[in-house]
Formats: structure tokens, sequence, C-alpha cells
């Protein structure tokens, strides 16, 4: 393995898993790599939590940051919230998070 | 009919410099935004939120970036149709388009640009996988007359201002209102908040807090609705109406049926002067796509610069454009638009 990259796990909305590199020294976050790797996540804000459209489930027990009140409120903009659900943009890949599993959670129309 | 010079479906930063870009030409603008107020994203999104790489603000708020913008183009008077979602396009024999917009506006333009950012915003709808068939069957995803719940049983989903607004206001028309939120805490406005808890506190709606809604029932019209609990499993709940409120996001919308080349939601452009594949339509911001494409704000300025030279030839085969500086002499604005008679 490269020194600044780890390996994340996404599981799509179809039950695809993939397995994406995910560089740890470019200051990205879940939903960036996501998109960098043409999975579907809009992430519409950009990656500021101001929308909800990268709204995952965390499966693994990686010890992740509290999300903030600004996380929750737009967590409440989601569907199908779940105790392991987060805003991917809000997930900062580090070293630490080598490992991690994630999978999208449903959208609507 | 209104008429102008070139029609911009969407009033977000970069729609709005074209109206400045196009008025240096003596062309007119007119705008149509699914949204009440102009800014798009800026304004809907993040009017709040600090911008840094605008050239010449070291700092500017999304919201404050917009008021200069229709402070700049506002002697060039362009015009606005506002909260109508631009619908269909049709051309006419003079090569001029006519745009009808959701609540039957129309609209003629030689040209036609797209600076629709992400698309229009609606409401967003919950993935529960037989919501459509109960659209207009007891599902509302926005409310246009409170009255239509008189004497029903509703069910309003939803943490945040909208959710906790309509819920007061339907506690005193329908005859049963019970609001589903999945935190305990609302986001909304902190006298909305109290108001919704003294009103549940005197038994005239019911809140159920750390449940989401996730399923519908009936046979034709909807009869209840499931209700999945934090703590202790799923419940079903009788309701005439099934009301979530989980405010706006974009979608491409009827844009995507106008014949034009689209790529991943995004519509593909001439980088020599952001035309689409339509002759007269143009595309600039976030909503098109070229090699190279990066969707900033400042792009989307220089987008909307080179457009207007190339709408002018459009409009104008025969006419020579001699490019001036605006520090040459200041800027001579344009009256303001009269409807033409239809």
């Amino acid at each position: 393995m490269e020194e600044d990259l780890i390996k994340i796990t996404v599981t799509d909305r179809e039950g695809v898993v993939h397995e994406l590199d995910a560089p740890t020294d470019m200051a990205m976050n879940v939903m960036e790599v996501c998109k960098a790797h043409e999975l579907p996540v809009e992430g519409t804000c950009g990656g500021m939590a101001l929308c909800a459209s990268c709204h995952v489930y965390v499966n693994s027990d990686h010890e992740l940051s509290e999300a903030s009140d600004d996380e929750e409120d737009m967590l409440d903009q989601a569907f199908f919230v779940e105790d392991n659900s987060r805003l991917g943009c809000q997930i900062k890949i580090k070293a630490e998070l080598e490992g991690l599993k994630i999978t999208l959670a449903p959208v609507g129309d | 009919m209104i008429e102008t010079d070139i029609l911009v479906v969407g009033a977000g930063p970069c729609g709005l410099f074209t109206a400045f870009e196009a008025g240096l030409l003596k062309l007119r603008c007119h705008f149509v935004d699914s949204l009440p107020i102009p800014g798009g994203q800026c304004a809907e999104i993040y009017p709040k939120k600090p911008i840094y790489d605008i050239p010449g603000f070291p700092s500017v708020l999304a919201g404050e970036l917009i008021d200069n913008l229709m402070k700049q183009i506002e002697p060039f008077n362009p015009g606005f149709t506002l909260g109508e979602r631009a619908e269909s396009l049709e051309k006419q024999e003079d090569g001029a388009y006519i745009l009808t917009t959701s609540r039957g506006t129309k609209i003629k333009a030689p040209v036609i640009a797209i600076a629709a950012g992400l698309g229009c915003f609606e409401p967003r709808k919950p993935p529960i996988s037989n919501i459509v068939d109960f659209e207009d069957k007891g599902v509302d995803y926005i409310i246009r007359d409170p009255e239509k719940y008189r004497g029903q049983k509703v069910v309003v989903a939803g943490g945040g201002d909208s959710a906790l607004d309509w819920t007061i206001i339907l506690a005193d028309i329908a005859d049963e209102v019970t609001l589903v939120h999945r935190r305990t805490s609302f986001r909304g406005a902190l006298d909305s908040v109290e108001k919704v808890m003294d009103l549940a506190k005197a038994g005239k709606i019911n809140v159920i807090t750390e449940a989401q809604v996730v399923g519908l029932q009936g046979d034709g019209n909807l009869d209840s609705v499931t209700i999945k609990h934090k703590k202790d499993g799923e419940s079903a709940k009788k309701a005439d109406s099934f009301i979530p409120l989980f405010g706006l996001s974009p979608k491409l919308g009827p844009i995507a049926e106008w014949g034009l080349n689209i790529t991943k939601n995004a519509i593909e452009v001439d980088t020599f002067d952001y035309s689409t594949n339509v002759p007269g339509i143009y595309a600039i911001g976030d909503i098109n796509t070229y090699k190279g494409k990066l969707k900033l704000i400042l792009c989307g300025f220089h987008e909307a610069t080179l457009m207007v030279q190339s709408a002018f030839k459009h409009i104008y085969p025969d006419k020579k454009l001699s490019f001036k500086y605006t520090t040459v002499q200041g800027i001579e604005g344009l009256p303001a638009e009269t409807p033409a008679a239809v």
C-alpha cells in the first residue's frame, strides 16, 4: 500500500461493492472520493453540509468525529436515517479510516 | 407575451451577470426561475457562506454577491418571472423561441441562455417505493390550499420550518394532525418549535419523534401510513393525507426534453461561445459541460461574457460589434421592458 492512500469499501444502491483508493493527503472527504470514482453520489452543495445528497451508512466501527448540529439538521432532510447515518462530506479521509465500510443510502426521486 | 433579446433560464450568479454583459451590447434580458427569489443556490442553499474565490473579493457572502450582482445589472432593467419553472420551448418560424412556464407565462426571445445550475429546485420525495401511486391521492409535497385538509387525518413528516409551520396551521383545520420527526429536537425557528410543543401538550396535535414514515397503504386513496420507531418497531396510523416536507433538491427537469445534447445531467457546449447543439440556445455556468469544465462562479462569469458576444451575432448577423471597455464611457442603461401587445 502506498503511504498516503487508504482503502475504503463502498456498497452502492444496487448492492455492488466497490473498493476505492482514497488519498489521505488531499483534504478529501468520503463524498468526494465517491464522486471521483463516479459513484452515484450527488454532493449538491459541494460539501458544506447544506444538502443531504451524500447520506451514507457507516458499517464498520471506525471512530468518527461526532456529527455537528449542521450535519444533524441536514440529516433531517434525508430519508431512512439510521443510527449509523452520516453525511459523506463530513467524513474526512485520514489514515485511521483504513478499511472504512459504508453503504450509500437510498435517494428519493 | 413578454418579448426580450436573451431569455435567461435561471437567476443564479452566472445568469444575473449575463444581464450586465448583454446590457453593454444593448441586449435586453429576461429571467425565469423556479425559486421565488433571484440568486439560485447562493440564495437558496448557502446565502450566509463566505466565498473566497471571486476575483477582487477576498471574501464575500453568497447572499451579498447576489445583492451586488442585482445592483450591478439594475441599470439594464432586466425582467423577472420568478416562482415559475421553465417548462416548454417552441421554435417559431422567425427563428425565435417562445418559452412557456409552469404557470403559463409566455416569453419570446431569439436567444435562450440556460444558466440553470443544477436544475430547478423541487420538493424532495421520500424513497417509499409506492409513493408515486398516492401522489394527488393523499400524498402532497407542497401545500397549496390548507382548506383541502379540513376534517382530515393528516400526517406531516419533517423537522424544519415548513413542517412546523404547516403543523401549526393545520392544527386548526384538520381533524387530526400528527407530526413525525426522526429526532427529538427540531431545527426550525424557536417560537415555532415552542408552539408545536404547546399544541402537543394541549392534546391538539400528536408529535411522534424518533420515528420515520416508511410505508404507505391504501386501496386507491391513502388510508394509513407505517411509522417506524427508533425504539420499538413499527406502527400503523390512519391517514387521509401524508405531507412529507424534506426541503428542496435540484432536478434537471423539463430542460432535458429540449433536444439538447446532455451528458450526466449537464448540457454539452462548444467552448468557443458556449452554444449548444441547437442554434440560438446557449448554456452557461454549472449546467454546462465541456473538456476541462470547472463548476466555479468565476468560470460562469467568463462563459456568460463570451456567450453574449455570440448571441449578439445570432440576433444581428449583419451588425458589426465593437468592443468597448466599461472604463471608456461607463455604462449606459436600458429602459424598463414594456410588455409587447399580445
